[in-house]
């Protein structure tokens, strides 16, 4: 059984007066220990489809199974929660303490968790995404890629099955940006986290398991990341930013030079030379 | 420019000020403000401000820093005491021209007010200066938890401050710049008599109120997504533990205040 | 010469005292397109808002159209008439009740008529995409991110500057509201006469659109220079922590491999078209 299985899933948004759900028609399945990207543009659904992931959203036709427990049950709502922690975009409106490990602590706190364990939950937390020693920094003192891991520490302070990260690259810097992935990559490929990773940077998407493409409410493509990136005019059109070595390959192929599906620069050169 | 408020900041040290537990420092901080008021004589309050001297040097903060903080209100200060001279009437007249008179009771309440504003808030900067907001608001929230039976929301209230505390910096970051912004739209908040200052605060207030409430917004879906769902059964990674010295300071501070209260 | 920094330095006077501009030497001159990059913190912001008056350095002059800014008496709202400045993320600034009244917020503050406020509106909401009719009495808080962001935009080119500072003005748009974005710097730039100065991390962005690249490093101008000379100095940039556009690293790459190749080629189209060339002819 999947970690995450959602059938069959429709959403609409209580006083949405468009002409579509926000989601429609979503059949999706996460095994545990994938790094699955979703992209997609504005309005394309992926921040509602995060949000019906840990309950903070429930469909409105269709079912999801978060390790085994049904999101439509009220009675799961919390024990969901604990094994899919989400950090969101903005770095500064997750973080409701003073300083680092009082933030990072909030989560274990909300659980229950004795007194002696927090603290050692807390410096391991923050030694896996790389910000030992900023214990008792003040949040509006750190970057933009530091506020974002040290959500992420809070996250996993809470030792969950899954992270779900809503666009938490789109607001901060190239550094940040590298940081941010650098950390999230570290969970999955060495702590086995299951990630779900959203975001409108196709190259965040190099080293997906799975890549899940969405469009106004709907999956539009599923596949490994080769599979995806070929399909340059398909995410021209629906407002991608698609990677430069990309679009140059797919030039060389129109000229019939014959060239693999690339994902990165790096493929791009060895192929050429 | 916002950046110059210095009122309840923290400064970390390693003191037994500091060390102190947060609710002890609450109590003793409201059995002085008490003392304080019963005082009536000069003497009362140069022996309040030999203590908080005492105090300051043990917290190993530097005096100039806890001075600081009475800049803030230096003009409220002058006020006061600029109403009691002119206004107060008693005693000798030391000087008079016209309606004008300035009298003996008036200067003497005039510096008896102001020393007594001066010393309160010397006691509250001491509690915040020695005390992290963390501590604070858990201090308050066990202070305040036997009203929880009488329906106060103690720990809700405690989590509250506690938000608004770690967002005060980052709110005056970005009150800076909308202001800069809109001057650089051509706003003017510093010309004009008040009513003009007034209005020329809308485009600077109506954005941060509105960014203010987004962040209320995500900040509430961050907290629930991290099983947040009010005080009860929450554990904390620092415990507030009465420790030997708290007692002992607490029944200093009894005496101290009795003593001064009586004489 | 617009613009004249001459040994400006600039200390924050917070509990840090950090330096945040290291004895800046500076020329800008009408007509000029400039790109100014660097790491976070290296001091680019701070240094646009010396071009308005906004900060005022903590020594050094700082001259607009010839006039010095930086002493006590000089009218810094005029100074602002002519150098616009676009925060990162302005639409947070918005704050009248319809679309129309946060446009004519700056003209109003100039003191402009009725009549001219109005039609320097339409101008602007004609130049960011924004039809007059449609959005004039809508409230900005009911618009799309990209809308808001053109609302916030629109009323700094009310003021009619002759020269427009823009800092990260794409931050968090979509290709095609990047596309947009780029249209009308371009239009700006080229029909307008305006001066432009745009501070990005998009080094694309700043290749496609700057005739002038300034490089900052910790508080100092350590390259100032034509784009396609700035982005021949790999290593240095590099070494500063700063990425080149995806398009030159490609075309770089290539050529240590042994490739023939111009790497002086910024558009995706041309350089595709070169390597094919090149591999051709090997």
């Amino acid at each position: 059984m999947s970690l995450i299985e959602i059938s069959g899933v429709d959403f609409l948004y209580e006083n949405d007066d468009s002409d579509r759900p926000a989601l429609q028609n979503i059949d999706l399945q996460i095994e545990a220990g994938d790094f699955a990207v979703i992209i997609g543009s504005n309005g394309s659904g992926k921040s509602t489809l995060a949000k019906l992931l840990n309950v903070l959203l429930t469909p409105s036709k269709g079912e999801i199974f978060v390790a085994g427990l049904n999101t439509n049950n009220p009675d799961n709502t919390w024990k969901i929660r604990q094994r899919v922690g989400m950090v969101f975009q903005n770095p500064d409106n997750q973080l409701v303490a003073s300083m680092v490990e009082d933030d990072v602590a909030f989560g274990p706190e909300n659980l229950g968790i004795p007194t002696s364990e927090i603290r050692n939950r807390v410096d391991k937390a923050l030694e896996m995404v790389g910000m030992s020693g900023f214990q008792k920094f003040a949040p509006h003192k750190l970057s933009g890629g530091q506020k974002q891991r040290v959500a992420i520490a809070g996250v996993i302070a809470m030792e969950p099955d899954c992270i779900v990260l809503d666009e938490p690259t789109a607001m901060l810097d190239p550094q940040g940006r590298k940081e941010v992935m650098e950390t999230v990559q570290y969970l999955n490929k060495e702590k086995g986290i299951t990630v779900v990773h959203i975001t409108h940077f196709m190259e965040e998407a190099v080293d997906a398991d799975q890549v899940i493409v969405m469009n106004q409410g709907q999956i539009l493509h599923k596949g490994s990341p080769k599979s995806i990136f070929r399909l340059v005019e398909q995410l021209k059109d629906v407002n991608l930013d698609i990677p430069v070595a990309v679009e140059v390959a797919e030039y060389l192929r129109q000229e019939n030079i014959n060239i693999p599906d690339i994902l990165s620069i790096d493929e791009l050169v060895d192929a050429l030379c | 420019m916002l950046k110059d408020i210095t009122i309840g900041q923290y400064i970390a040290r390693d003191s037994i000020i500091h060390a102190l537990d947060a609710r002890i420092k609450i109590m003793i901080t409201t059995i002085l403000i008490i003392a304080l008021f019963t005082i009536d004589t000069f003497t009362g309050f140069g022996f309040f401000a030999a203590f908080v001297l005492v105090v300051v040097l043990l917290s190993k903060i530097s005096v100039k820093k806890v001075l600081k903080g009475l800049k803030p209100i230096l003009i409220l200060v002058l006020f006061t005491l600029f109403i009691h001279i002119f206004l107060t009437n008693g005693g000798e007249v030391l000087w008079s021209w016209r309606f004008i008179s300035i009298e003996s009771e008036g200067v003497y309440t005039g510096f008896f007010m102001v020393s007594r504003i001066f010393i309160l808030i010397l006691f509250t900067s001491l509690l915040t200066l020695t005390t992290s907001p963390l501590q604070l608001t858990d201090g308050i929230e066990y202070i305040l938890s036997p009203l929880k039976r009488f329906g106060v929301p103690a720990s809700e209230l405690s989590m509250m401050m506690t938000i608004a505390l770690r967002f005060i910096p980052t709110l005056l970051e970005e009150a800076d710049k909308i202001m800069k912004a809109q001057q650089a739209r051509g706003a003017d908040f510093e010309s004009g008599n008040l009513i003009q200052r007034a209005k020329s605060l809308i485009p600077l207030l109506v954005p941060l109120f509105i960014s203010a409430f987004r962040r209320a917004d995500d900040l509430a879906l961050a907290m629930e997504s991290r099983c947040y769902r009010g005080g009860e059964g929450r554990t904390r990674l620092h415990e507030l533990e009465f420790r030997y010295y708290d007692f002992i300071a607490l029944i200093i501070i009894i005496i101290l205040a009795a003593a001064v209260s009586f004489y | 010469m617009l613009i004249e920094l001459n040994e400006v330095s600039h200390v924050y006077q917070d509990e840090n005292n950090v330096k945040a501009l290291k004895n800046i030497n500076l020329e800008i001159s009408k007509g000029e397109f400039i790109g100014i990059v660097g790491h976070t913190g290296s001091g680019k912001s701070t240094l646009v808002q010396l071009f308005n008056g906004l900060i005022i350095p903590s020594s050094g002059t700082v001259k607009v159209n010839g006039k010095n800014i930086t002493n006590e008496k000089s009218n810094l709202k005029e100074t602002r008439r002519h150098v616009g400045l676009v925060f990162q993320y302005p639409e947070h600034q918005l704050f009248e009740e319809t679309v129309f009244q946060d446009i004519a917020f700056g003209p109003k503050n100039l003191g402009l008529k009725k009549n001219e406020i109005r039609e320097r509106v339409e101008e602007v909401m004609g130049l960011v995409g924004l039809d007059y009719e449609e959005f004039k009495d809508r409230s900005p808080f009911n618009l799309s991110g990209g809308q808001q962001r053109k609302v916030a935009i629109a009323g700094v080119l009310a003021l009619k500057p002759d020269v427009l500072v823009l800092d990260e003005p794409s931050a968090g748009l979509d290709p095609q509201g990047r596309k947009q974005l780029a249209e009308l710097l371009k239009y700006l730039y080229q029909e307008l006469e305006m001066t432009i100065i745009l501070i990005s991390h998009r080094m694309e962005e700043i290749a496609e659109l700057a005739s002038r690249v300034i490089v900052m490093h910790q508080g100092e101008i350590v390259i100032d220079d034509h784009p396609i000379e700035v982005f021949s100095r790999e290593q240095k940039l590099h070494k500063l922590s700063l990425d080149l556009p995806q398009i030159t690293e490609i075309l770089h790459r290539l050529e240590e491999k042994g490739l023939k190749v111009n790497t002086n080629l910024f558009s995706i189209s041309e350089a595709s078209a070169e390597i094919i060339k090149a591999l051709r002819s090997k």
